[in-house]
């Protein structure tokens, strides 16, 4: 559809652009990324026909695009500049209706009804409709920019090049225009854009173009190109690739310039004990990976709460009844992980373990009355709903990567069966050694200050310490449970 | 952020071209009838008619001559040149992509001007033209200005940016000026004759006159309401002009050249009258927008009546002295500009 060969050019004197060659599909969503001055819009102005390449040439459906003349152009090729302004008030319609001007011939110059169409087509796609007899100026920019996007696809062309178009819309109208254009690759536009964001070109584009200083730093699919270390040479800036959460697509996060952080230890200080429930507000928020009634997953957390519910809870509406609860006690639901248990307060246990430059401390709520051993054959387990629960929390004072974290979480895993092997807790199903309870949660949430840990596996310092505290806590809280339940 | 009341809409163009014609014929009947002798609109109606599709006439031959050969025709040629010069005007707002652009910008009417001054002051007379050297080697020296000023833009700058082209156009303006000032100060008797032309006049042209002009405001006012369109385009900026569609160099040529066409004629014919290319362009946006295919033939019409009563004023307010009427377009022109500026900007919009 377009050819670019060999492209070199620039305003003045100095080449802008040296030696770019790429080509674009039919149909394709194409974007080109780099830092400011990388020479996008150059490149962007010279494939338009707006600046003559020095050197190179651009192909658009096989014929060089400077064979074409104006109107020939138009009707194949549309642009959106970055701004596009007026000193005069035109209307939003007869905006629009001037990207008819290439589609009008012979001497009169008519209205069709093809003209009034497509203009309308065109504000419907951009919902633009809705202002069609405002003047441009009464306009906030990013509905102008919705306008001139409604001028381009007036001018029902099969290419369309796009410099930065989210640039001046809020969040719900990039996520629209970038819906619109999506769709409209679909049937059969071919969508040449710049963009700003790395992360939504990924998103939406089929390929993307790396420009740094002016020439090709990497061209390809999202995932050729937001490769860590390509956005750090071009950029010049510490990123962190994340996957989407929901699209195959990665992501980049940008890495804050922090200073050095004073280390901050969570320590047996920090407990809160309450009759119902005990809790950890930590100094600074945690790096969080857990499960639990709420706040479960990833996430950065400032409030740790276990609470204490009776047997006969009712879990029918657990969610919403530990939401409330926790609000309740003056929890931010956004920053805490809550979890619930039928063992009481009192006999909650907990350790502190040091290895080399790694600490740990570990807090665990051991009830059995439920006890499972999950390598025996069951039929069901929807229908058990007698709690009896171990809730581990395991607060890791370093900085973690998140290998770290899921080895953590295994390490904390495997010390808390040995713990119930170690206790003689069976399956009362089975006879067989449980492994742990129908609804035992874990948390594992890291300062990440201090020392760097890579990995949390069962010979490393951070592993050697969950494995210790996370051992000696739930055998503590069990003994106490089991004479508890002695007692009775 | 400006309020949609600001611009205010006459309800529909048609409308607004009524109105327009309505002014025009009561502007043209209004200058025809007063004078030291007044007319009434009924004979002015008789005698037009008599001229024009050959009724008969009982009238006095006196009045008819007072209305056909002294009247009218100085009517007519005042709707001309105020005609031509709102609509280059509007076409040159369009064009720079700034409202307070005017036929006077480019230098093309300074070219004009040094033209028409030479004229007077070495007394040229080219033979065959007679009385016709003066707005004949004027529209010349106005189309010579305007080569001259887009050469030289272009040689600035290959692409011949708007923005060189306005400096260009100011550069020439100083330069001529200076000229005409030049010769004023080496002027003698003729100063009185050089200034009165200088601030404009329609004066005992008669049809001659008005048979000079026209040829000049037909090609010039077609060529430029032709180009509606693309004025419109471009007033959106060169390179959004490019990617419409539009052959930006051109049409930027060609407007600028009907535009200079018009300007000079009207300049060479009249003087230097002022403000009626920025005021009345302006008045009309206000009324039915910006659009280029309404703002031209209804600039051009409303800019017709007046300058016809800015004429009728200039010869009744101090009868029997005729002011010069570039002196009342002035005087009322640039008020009301004030006015309409301030508005604006209580408004906080940008024209």
């Amino acid at each position: 559809m377009l050819q670019a060969t060999e492209l070199s050019g620039g305003y003045g004197s100095g080449l802008i652009v040296r030696g770019v060659s790429f080509s674009v599909q039919k149909g394709e969503l194409f974007g080109i990324l780099g830092p400011n001055g990388s020479g996008k819009t150059t490149l962007l102005n010279m494939i338009s026909g707006l600046t003559r390449p020095e050197s190179g040439t651009v192909a658009v459906k096989g014929k060089m695009v400077d064979s074409y003349t104006p109107k020939e152009l138009a009707r194949v090729v549309a642009v959106l500049p970055q701004m596009t302004s007026s000193q005069f008030a035109y209307t939003v319609k007869e905006t629009v209706s001037l990207g008819r001007y290439a589609h009008q011939t012979g001497f009169f110059k008519s209205w069709t009804q093809e003209d009034e169409t497509a203009v309308q087509e065109a504000m419907k796609q951009t919902g633009t409709s809705s202002f069609a007899e405002k003047p441009l100026s009464a306009l906030s920019g990013g509905e102008r920019q919705r306008v001139f996007l409604a001028q381009a696809l007036a001018q029902e062309p099969e290419i369309l090049l796009l410099d930065e178009p989210t640039n001046h819309l809020d969040l719900s109208y990039q996520k629209e225009l970038l819906d619109l254009l999506k769709s409209m690759t679909a049937n059969g536009l071919t969508v040449i854009s710049i963009f700003h964001d790395l992360n939504l070109s990924s998103l939406y584009c089929d390929r993307l173009l790396l420009m740094d200083a002016g020439q090709i730093h990497t061209i390809g699919t999202p995932a050729d190109i937001m490769v860590e270390q390509h956005i750090q040479d071009v950029y010049d800036t510490d990123v962190q690739k994340q996957p989407h959460p929901e699209v195959p697509k990665p992501q980049m996060s940008l890495l804050p310039n922090m200073p050095a952080l004073a280390e901050v230890d969570i320590h047996e200080g920090l407990l809160e004990h309450q009759p119902d429930y005990i809790a950890i507000r930590p100094p600074v928020p945690l790096k969080a990976l857990s499960s639990g009634v709420i706040g479960a997953g990833w996430g950065w957390r400032s409030a740790f709460v276990n609470r204490h519910v009776d047997k006969s809870y009712n879990m029918e509406h657990f969610e919403e009844e530990a939401a409330a609860f926790f609000a309740g006690k003056g929890f931010d639901l956004n920053e805490t992980v809550g979890m619930m248990t039928a063992v009481k307060m009192e006999d909650a246990a907990w350790r502190m373990e040091r290895q080399e430059d790694v600490s740990v401390f570990a807090v665990a709520t051991a009830g059995v009355g439920n006890a499972v051993d999950v390598t025996q054959p069951r039929s069901s387990w929807k229908k058990q709903i007698t709690p009896g629960t171990i809730n581990i929390w395991v607060f890791a004072n370093g900085k973690l990567s998140e290998e770290a974290f899921v080895q953590g979480l295994m390490t904390a895993t495997e010390a808390k069966v040995k713990a119930l092997a170690d206790a003689g807790v069976t399956d009362r199903e089975t006879g067989t050694m449980a492994t742990g309870t129908s609804t035992d949660s874990l948390l594992i949430a890291a300062t990440q200050r201090g020392a760097y840990q890579q990995f949390a596996g069962s010979i490393t310092p951070l592993g050697i310490a969950i494995g210790r505290a996370v051992y000696e806590a739930v055998t503590e809280s069990l003994q106490k449970t089991t004479k508890r339940r002695e007692n009775l | 952020m400006r309020k949609r009341s600001t611009r205010t809409f006459l309800p529909n163009k048609k409308a607004a071209y009524l109105l327009a014609l309505l002014f025009l014929a009561v502007s043209v009947f209004i200058g025809t009838a007063v004078g030291t002798i007044h007319v009434p609109f009924r004979d002015i109606a008789l005698i037009l008619s008599h001229h024009l599709i050959g009724t008969n006439l009982y009238l006095d031959t006196s009045i008819d001559n007072i209305v056909w050969k002294i009247r009218f025709p100085r009517v007519v040629l005042a709707g001309l040149i105020g005609a031509s010069l709102a609509i280059a005007g509007a076409a040159f707002q369009g064009l720079l992509r700034n409202p307070l652009a005017d036929p006077y910008t480019l230098g093309v009417s300074s070219g004009a001007s040094v033209g028409a001054v030479l004229v007077l002051f070495f007394h040229i007379s080219i033979p065959f033209l007679g009385g016709f050297t003066l707005p004949a080697v004027s529209v010349a020296a106005a189309i010579v200005t305007i080569f001259c000023v887009l050469l030289f833009a272009q040689t600035i700058e290959r692409s011949m940016k708007l923005e060189t082209i306005i400096l260009t156009g100011i550069i020439f303006s100083s330069f001529l000026g200076s000229f005409i000032s030049l010769m004023i100060a080496l002027t003698g008797e003729e100063l009185r004759q050089i200034i009165n032309w200088l601030l404009g006049s329609v004066s005992m042209r008669g049809w001659p006159y008005v048979q000079l002009m026209t040829p000049f405001f037909i090609t010039g006012a077609l060529m430029l309401m032709y180009m509606a369109p693309e004025l419109n385009a471009m007033s959106f900026g060169e390179e959004k002009a490019k990617h419409l569609g539009v052959n930006v160099q051109r049409k930027k040529m060609l407007v600028l050249i009907a535009g200079s066409v018009l300007t000079g004629a009207a300049v060479a014919v009249s003087g230097t009258i002022g403000f009626v290319g920025l005021v009345v362009p302006h008045f009309v946006r206000l009324l039915i927008g910006p659009d280029h295919r309404h703002l031209l033939p209804l600039s051009m019409i409303t800019g017709a009546g007046f300058l016809i009563l800015a004429d009728l004023t200039a010869r009744t307010i101090v009868s029997p002295t005729e002011l010069p009427i570039g002196v009342i377009t002035s005087l009322v022109g640039a008020p009301v500009f004030a006015l309409i500026l301030l508005n604006k900007k209580r408004k906080g919009g940008v024209a």
